[in-house]
């Protein structure tokens, strides 16, 4: 499995790039947010993948095989902040539109107001 | 010395306050500073001459050997004097030549500081400092230049210069280093004694060149003289100081310091005396056809510091001594006429040589110091330049194996300068005094006592050298390391120097009766300036400024994508090359083959999803199929045992749907506004880059940098922070201070979003 990821991200890493490559800008909001996705599995991947065992403390014994929980506290951190900074960049460019009449980011170029 | 630099700098500081307080006295009274040096100077010279030498030392950067010390002997007094005594009449001179300026106090400070470093490089031991105190001349020389900086000619002049001499300063830097390194010390005194050692040197040649080059461009030497005449665009008294007497031969005062230590040898003999001698003629043919008085009067400085350059090249002792006498002579009769051409130029108020007549009347006095320094400067007796023109004639026919060509060359640039002073001291002087002039006030005592003392002195020294006779011995001395002892006299009897002396004063006759003719060959070749050293310098100035506005347009175009593919780019080179050179390829593990048919079926929905977001023309289905993406991946959290991440995934996906949803309406339409060859560039940029990260991933799954530190958390969640899963234990408690900094942007970020939502209705308002 964890091959198959890493050819999972590479897909979600490359099509993100050709989705922030793009002039519109809501093309370059979805690529943010794969990037995201990609980020987060490269993480949760790169610590190993065991299935099974959340690290979670039994009521009885010890916990002695378990998956790492340290990366997982990461992602989850991270996946918040990402909803953060996509709902504020959903609702910016919603206004830049409004304000500015164009989706075209060379466009937007020297608008200061 | 140090007190005596000490004083000076304060006296700059004080400058513009005395000039505020008594301004019409204020050239006199700082004056007194100087003044003051050249009398300790005077009377540190006798036991110089003798051959005691004056050593002072300070630490001053121990860390890396510098050392603030001093050095003292016959050459460094003998440009002391020159520099406190010209400098002493130049301030009255400047008193009384810029009366009533707006800024004659700034003046005042920036020349009192010119003299200070001028003075701290010539009785410095240690090359470093003397390094330091050269780029203060140069420095100071820049603000002096410029110093009537609305106009665009001083401040383009002022900048040229200042980039000439600045680069022939980093030059010398480098050069002083390797010589230090070479010879084991920076100081003058140790290195004397390095000499062999240093001409066996590997590193003799550059450390000859590059030093050469600092020297060649502070003095104005061909191909870097070019800066010399724009600089006349200075107020009189700097050009008068800086541009004749004192700055511009710190070049020859370097050579003849490290005359020493360097010189000596076939590389040395061959660039000093060979660019010396080009210098000299250029200068003079140069010179010979300007019409301006400063103009003529700096092309004859640049062909005097050619002959200055040629006489230390010769290197023997005879020439070393004429070079001395020169120097001094020199300083007298030039630093007087250029004060004679800005007294005139004040006064009448052109400099213009076809313009001036008749002055006599009108000046009296001015017109007595212009012819004396004329006559010294074309060696006559019984000046002092007589004298000198007969030892450096002397050091040419004596010099071994080369006064062939250097006789003839020198015997023309000197009837060349027999003209020039003609032109310059005599000519405006006489004839009939024109009517707009005749009625002219007196010329004030500022005006003409600089010019006249000097003159005076010249004249002097010339009855009697002996005055001068100890002093230039032990200034020769010093550059040859060894005792000199040529007595200086005015009639050596009739013998083949005197005769080329006469003959050259004729010639010079000649070139001043032909004068116009001489300008009119020189119009007709105009077109050859095109290709001097000033066009080429010009042309590499301009070049330099446009590539770096090509540079800054190119790379800093504000265009985002532009950054984004050169970031890019970047990250995957590096990336790709670095995974090259340490991945052995054979002990990658994949494990394609375990990977479930569920699991299959994840990956592909995530990536098929992934490809109907970049290729859908819908953004709402776009906004839907992220979902997807999003609920495939809290799937991979759920089989790989981290159902918080699973859980939140969900959360947050559902969300950012909703959110889309609703805003989706309001966001444009897609449009496809790259063209095609662009698009396929950028995929061909991203493909590269997927395939770089999957790389990274694999790569990342084989190694184990660290131990993991989770079993910390494990075994001490339940015992201390009381809470049984791990990772929400790690976030509310081990990490808390993360998580609370996590709670702020998420506030940040809804503040942010509420103030948008909110400016929209107020704008909606207003329109």
């Amino acid at each position: 499995m964890e091959s198959l990821l890493a050819v999972v991200i590479g897909c979600l890493y490359a099509i993100g790039l050709y989705l922030i490559l793009e002039r519109s800008l809501v093309k370059l909001i979805f690529g943010l947010l794969l990037w995201g996705q990609a980020t987060n599995l490269l993480i949760f991947t790169s610590a190993g993948l065991l299935g099974g065992k959340p690290p979670i403390v039994p009521e009885t014994g010890k916990l002695l095989s378990y998956a790492d929980p340290l990366p997982q506290a990461l992602i989850l951190t991270a996946i918040v902040i990402g909803f953060g900074m996509i709902s504020f960049t959903l609702v910016l460019s919603k206004k830049v539109y409004q304000r500015l009449h164009t989706d075209d980011l060379e466009q937007m170029k020297g608008y200061e107001s | 010395m140090l007190i005596a630099i000490t004083s000076l700098i304060l006296t700059s500081i004080c400058a513009p306050w005395i000039n505020h307080k008594i301004p019409n006295k204020a050239g006199w009274i700082l004056s007194l500073a100087p003044l003051s040096l050249f009398i300790y100077g005077l009377l540190l010279t006798s036991s110089i001459v003798s051959g005691t030498v004056f050593n002072d030392s300070w630490n001053w950067i121990p860390s890396l050997g510098i050392e603030l010390s001093f050095y003292v002997d016959g050459l460094g007094i003998l440009f002391f004097l020159l520099i406190t005594g010209i400098g002493t009449l130049v301030l009255i001179y400047t008193g009384a030549y810029l009366k009533g300026h707006p800024q004659q106090g700034r003046f005042y400070t920036v020349l009192l500081l010119f003299m200070t470093a001028m003075i701290g490089m010539v009785v410095s031991d240690n090359l470093l400092v003397l390094f330091i105190f050269w780029e203060l001349t140069s420095i100071t020389s820049y603000l002096l230049i410029g110093f009537k900086h609305e106009s665009e000619e001083a401040r383009t002049s002022a900048l040229r210069a200042l980039i000439i001499t600045g680069s022939g300063g980093l030059c010398l830097l480098a050069g002083i280093i390797l010589l230090g390194q070479v010879g084991g010390s920076y100081q003058f005194s140790e290195l004397v004694q390095q000499g062999d050692l240093i001409h066996q040197s590997s590193l003799y040649l550059p450390i000859l060149m590059l030093i050469l080059i600092g020297a060649f461009t502070k003095s104005a030497q061909f191909p870097f003289h070019f800066w010399l005449p724009g600089a006349m665009v200075a107020p009189a008294p700097v050009s008068s100081f800086l541009h004749s007497a004192t700055m511009v031969k710190a070049g020859f005062f370097l050579l003849a310091r490290l005359t020493p230590i360097l010189g000596l040898t076939a590389a040395w003999h061959a660039w000093v005396m060979g660019i010396g001698a080009l210098t000299m003629l250029f200068g003079a043919l140069m010179a010979i056809a300007q019409t301006d008085l400063k103009k003529l009067l700096a092309y004859s400085t640049i062909s005097a510091l050619g002959t200055l350059f040629l006489l230390i090249g010769i290197n023997t002792e005879l020439s070393i001594k004429a070079a001395i006498l020169f120097l001094i002579i020199h300083s007298l009769y030039k630093g007087t006429l250029f004060m004679v051409a800005g007294t005139i130029d004040h006064e009448t108020g052109t400099r213009d040589v076809h313009a001036l007549e008749g002055l006599f009347r009108v000046m009296p006095w001015v017109g007595i110091a212009a012819s004396l320094a004329a006559f010294s400067m074309s060696g006559l007796p019984p000046l002092l330049g007589f004298i000198g023109k007969e030892l450096i004639y002397e050091a040419k026919i004596q010099a071994p194996g080369i006064y062939q060509w250097v006789l003839p060359l020198a015997v023309l640039a000197n009837a060349l300068n027999v003209a020039i002073a003609l032109i310059v001291g005599l000519r405006p002087f006489l004839g009939k005094t024109p009517l707009h002039l005749s009625r002219k006030h007196a010329v004030p005592v500022g005006l003409w006592l600089g010019p006249v003392v000097l003159a005076i002195a010249g004249l002097l020294l010339g009855i009697f050298p002996g005055w001068i006779n100890g002093l230039s011995n032990a200034a020769a001395s010093a550059v040859r390391a060894e005792v000199t002892q040529i007595k200086l006299a005015l009639w050596h009897g009739i013998n083949p120097v005197l005769l080329l002396s006469i003959f050259t004063v004729i010639l010079g006759l000649g070139f001043f009766a032909i004068r116009e003719k001489l300008r009119k060959v020189k119009k007709r070749h105009q077109s050859l300036s095109k290709w001097g050293p000033k066009q080429l310098y010009e042309h590499v100035f301009e070049s330099v400024l446009i590539f770096a506005k090509r540079h800054t347009d190119w790379l800093q175009n504000g265009n985002l994508r532009f950054y984004i593919v050169v970031i890019m780019v970047t990250a995957s080179l590096a990336l790709g090359s670095t995974l090259i050179r340490v991945t052995d390829w054979s002990h990658l593990v994949t494990n394609f083959g375990e990977a479930k048919v569920y699991e299959w079926a994840i990956a592909i929905s995530i990536v098929t999803a992934a490809t109907f977001t970049m290729l859908s023309s819908s953004r709402l289905i776009s906004a839907i199929v992220m979902g997807v993406v999003g609920y495939s991946v809290a799937l991979i959290f759920v089989l790989y045992s981290a159902p918080d991440l699973a859980i939140t995934q969900i959360l947050v996906e559902t969300l950012t749907v909703i959110l889309f949803v609703s805003v989706v309406y309001h966001l444009p339409q897609y449009r496809s506004l790259l063209s095609p060859s662009v698009k396929w560039l950028h995929a061909g940029i991203s493909i590269i880059f997927g395939i770089i990260m999957s790389l990274v991933t694999l790569k990342a799954i084989n190694i184990q940098l660290h131990d993991s530190i989770s079993h910390f958390f494990v075994e001490n969640s339940l015992t201390q922070a009381f809470g049984r899963n791990v990772v929400n234990v790690i976030l509310v408690d081990f990490r808390s201070i993360d998580t609370l900094g996590e709670i702020t942007v998420l506030g940040i970020a809804a503040l942010g979003v509420y103030a948008l939502l909110q400016w929209k209705t107020n704008q909606q308002e207003e329109l």
